[in-house]
């Protein structure tokens, strides 16, 4: 690789101040550094002169490692969906390219807008760009369902990344996760091509069979219990689980749901594969492992308190259902995890991720209007994270101060 | 009544060099230096001694205005060949040309038990004016003890867990009636009690037989030996206390003041790292040059390698030419970093000698391997970044202490934050491992000494 080195070396000047190019220097520099690790050494004193060999690059690749799984299976799913709803018979390699075609656009336009702006910035502000995006480059596509207009993606792009990110000073500095803040826009501003029904399934423009709604699990649960209440009809534990099993010949049994073999945004169907991504996450420690598992046990929790009341027959749904269902073990794994935006201390953590949990259940199963509440669960929670830590922090002042009138 | 603490947190930073049992006492250096640098917050230095002038071992040299009882002494008798001066005629270091044989300020003698009869006044008077002083660092902030205060107690840490470090019992052969001494002579300067922290294994012979001490034993990974560390575990300072922490190679130069009635600089320090042929332990006086003792004993050329006085966590990088510094008993030499690495942020560390991280990311593998040497360098692996990862520093470091909050309140100015979040309880070395460990690769020592500059200067 020396002679990239020598190119590199060879133009650089033109990049540096006083140079050509001397605006575009953050471009050339991120390029720079992505080829090689800078040749920078450590201070002569007032710091350590050997660093660990881990670095914020190194970090963030880790966790679209993670990601890898649940990457690989959307898009195979997004072909499987197709052949579902059309009847058309496809097989495993057809389906994955099918969904190929489908996802790759949205990632190309997730990262070439997103990492647009960060160039932009970076120029602006004078700074390098920053590793960050990387991640949320690969969130955005993995949330959105498949049918999305381009445009939206791109724009949905530019206001997380503007708004969620960079007004608050970049990488390490934002309130919200961006690649929800991004899915919240859709959700808001573009409702009709991110909710209700017919949007999960790219059935790339064939007729559909006969009945097909496609509709994801948590709007027939939910729908299912609003009929039993219309009608005044008792209903029994089994009655959303019924109904589940039912759609579409099923579609939608725990198992099926488990594999993640269901319409829905492009990489949450499975919580198979964002089990795998968690423990690579947890394996490497770059996830916190106490709010993946909180934020399930606040869920799964919340959710046999609801079968303890059981007004209706959404409540009584059994509890672990609810881990299945739409995007909660994505939202946990890969989105709930991200250290900036999440609780900075242990305590807080467990905390963070419990009601994460909780409140995700508590949209699901108590709000008429939305079918799913991880992502505006870890948004509050976002909102909500410093306040924890402020109070686990205050809770440690006050052990310094008791420990010294003693 | 003794405890014995054991620590969860830490790392091991395992570098390849370790010294050997030898201690060389053949070789030695013509020139030698004092350089106020070492200590912390001198704001208003005076220079005692005029280039040419003959000065004693033990003749004061230097002192600090605000400070101006405590003297700063010459190691070695000879003549002051150069005050060199930095910024605003600031002194960096005193260079003094050594006689062949020492001739030293006279003090008077103790014997042991003679000690004890002296009053808290004397004490502070005679290890003021002859230099040992400085041996005393003052917690908060590691600053030189000042003799007004009154501290609440006195810390000795009897070993080292940092890359590297030195064997307490080659350093402090031989010096065991000095140590005691020196314990008589703290003993008289705390209303509190005078503690000693040894490790739970194989703790110090020398240090395990000194009377009039509290032993504690710890056990764990760096910084387990940090004096700091046991500060916070036995007696935590709060805003208006003092504790001062002394290395066992001081409490031998009090003693030996006391004993003999001199300032003895005498010191042994470990010559260490990867690219020393040799790793040994050499016999010297303290701001020894190092040329003697490194030359032929390189593996590479002098400008490949980073030379650190100290250890590589907290040490300062020197020159062939520079001088071993005030409370250091280590030299490390270890390659520079300054290389390209393709593709070094994401392919499997293929220069695995070179990959320790505490941490187990994508092609990580050093947590497989715990016992592996490692030979790291100079490089920074990676750009400076603002923080991002969360709950990794307390993983390494043993304290009760939001590493994170206490920084951001340094970088913020923040003083009511740095106080009630703990910066009276650390100091550098204590958040080193958090800073070697940070994949954001911030300079945490250096924004916490500028957050406690900050509290001192306000």
């Amino acid at each position: 690789m020396m002679w990239l080195r020598k190119k590199l070396d060879q133009i650089k000047p033109l990049f540096e101040k006083d140079g050509k190019f001397a605006s575009l220097h953050p471009v050339f520099d991120a390029f720079e550094t992505f080829l090689f690790v800078p040749n920078h050494t450590t201070g002569p004193r007032h710091e350590v002169h050997v660093r660990d060999a881990m670095d914020l690059k190194r970090m963030m690749v880790t966790v679209i490692v993670a990601l890898i799984p649940c990457l690989l299976f959307g898009m195979w799913n997004v072909g499987h969906q197709q052949a579902l709803a059309t009847g058309i018979a496809m097989s495993g390699w057809e389906k994955f390219l099918f969904g190929l075609e489908k996802t790759l656009p949205i990632i190309i336009v997730s990262y070439v807008v997103g990492l647009g702006i960060e160039f932009t910035f970076a120029g602006l502000r004078k700074h390098s760009v920053n590793e960050g995006f990387l991640v949320t480059g690969m969130l955005i596509p993995l949330v959105v369902p498949p049918t999305i207009p381009l445009w939206q993606v791109a724009v949905a792009t530019a206001f997380a990344v503007v708004l969620g990110k960079e007004v608050f000073g970049g990488t390490g500095m934002n309130v919200l996760n961006v690649a929800l803040t991004a899915r919240a826009y859709l959700y808001f501003a573009h409702p009709s091509d991110i909710a209700g029904s017919g949007i999960w399934v790219a059935t790339g423009n064939q007729a559909t069979v006969d009945g097909y709604t496609g509709e994801t699990a948590l709007a027939v649960a939910a729908n299912t219990a609003n009929k039993l209440q219309e009608a005044g009809q008792g209903f029994s534990a089994e009655s959303v689980v019924n109904a589940l099993n039912d759609y579409m010949g099923g579609m939608f049994t725990f198992k099926s749901m488990f594999l993640g073999t269901i319409p829905g945004s492009i990489g949450e169907t499975s919580t198979l594969m964002c089990l795998i991504g968690a423990l690579i996450l947890i394996a490497t420690g770059v996830g916190s492992w106490k709010i993946i598992v909180s934020a399930f046990g606040g869920a799964y929790l919340t959710g046999l308190f609801f079968n303890a009341i059981a007004s209706n027959a959404y409540m009584a749904m059994p509890a672990h259902y609810h881990l299945v269902m739409g995007g909660l073990a994505f939202g946990i794994v890969y989105m709930a995890t991200d250290p900036v935006s999440a609780a900075h201390t242990e305590t807080g953590k467990w905390i963070y991720g419990f009601l994460i949990g909780v409140i995700t259940i508590l949209i699901r199963v108590l709000n008429p209007a939305y079918p799913e509440g991880i992502m505006l669960a870890i948004l509050f929670m976002n909102v909500m994270a410093p306040l924890i830590d402020f109070y686990v922090v205050e809770a440690n002042k006050k052990r310094r101060l008791s420990r010294a009138t003693v | 009544m003794s405890k014995t603490i054991k620590l969860k947190q830490g790392f091991d930073i395992r570098l390849k060099g370790k010294a050997g049992d030898k201690l060389v006492q053949d070789i030695s250096a013509d020139v030698y230096a004092l350089k106020p640098t070492d200590f912390h917050h001198i704001t208003r230095p005076k220079v005692l001694v005029k280039e040419g002038e003959r000065v004693k071992a033990g003749t004061p040299i230097f002192f600090d205005k605000k400070n101006p009882t405590v003297m700063l002494a010459a190691p070695v008798s000879g003549e002051v060949i150069e005050v060199k001066r930095g910024e605003r005629r600031f002194p960096l270091e005193i260079k003094i040309l050594a006689d062949k044989t020492l001739e030293y300020e006279q003090y008077p003698t103790y014997k042991l038990d003679e000690i004890g009869k002296l009053n808290r006044r004397e004490v502070i008077d005679l290890m003021a004016k002859s230099g040992v002083w400085a041996n005393i660092i003052e917690r908060p902030f590691g600053l030189i003890a000042h003799p007004e205060h009154t501290p609440k107690a006195i810390f000795i840490s009897g070993f080292d867990t940092a890359p590297l470090a030195p064997d307490y019992d080659m350093l402090l052969q031989g010096e065991e009636a000095a140590l005691q001494a020196g314990i008589e002579a703290l003993r008289k300067l705390t209303d509190g009690k005078v503690y000693l922290s040894l490790p739970a294994k194989n703790p110090s012979k020398v240090l395990s037989g000194l009377q009039g001490v509290e032993i504690n034993y710890f056990e764990g990974k760096h910084p387990a030996g940090n004096v700091g560390v046991h500060i916070h575990h036995l007696a935590p300072i709060a805003k208006g206390e003092y504790v001062w922490t002394v290395h066992p190679h001081g409490v031998a130069q009090i003693g030996k003041l006391f004993l003999k009635g001199i300032y003895d600089a005498t010191t042994i320090f470990a010559l260490t790292g990867s690219e020393v042929a040799a790793p040994q332990y050499y016999k010297t006086y303290r701001g020894a040059q190092l040329r003697p003792f490194l030359q032929g004993n390189l593996t590479r050329d002098e400008h490949e390698v980073r030379i650190i006085s100290g250890n590589v966590l907290t040490g300062e990088k020197v020159s062939l030419d520079g001088f071993l510094g005030f409370y250091h008993h280590q030299v490390t030499v270890i390659p520079e970093g300054n290389y390209y690495d393709f593709m070094g942020w994401i392919l499997p560390t293929s220069k695995t000698s070179r990959s320790l991280s505490f941490h187990r990311g994508l092609g990580m593998l050093s947590a497989l391997f715990p016992k592996k040497e490692y030979v790291l360098d100079t490089n920074y692996h990676g750009e400076e970044r603002p923080f991002v990862q969360t709950g990794i520093y307390e993983q390494v470091l043993p304290m009760d202490i939001y590493v994170e909050f206490l920084l951001k309140a340094c970088l913020a100015n923040d003083l009511d934050n740095m106080e009630a979040l703990g910066i009276y309880e650390v100091i550098e070395e204590d958040i080193a491992l958090c800073e070697f460990i940070d994949p954001s690769k911030q300079k945490m020592q250096k924004t916490l000494r500028d957050g406690i500059e900050t509290l001192l200067n306000s």
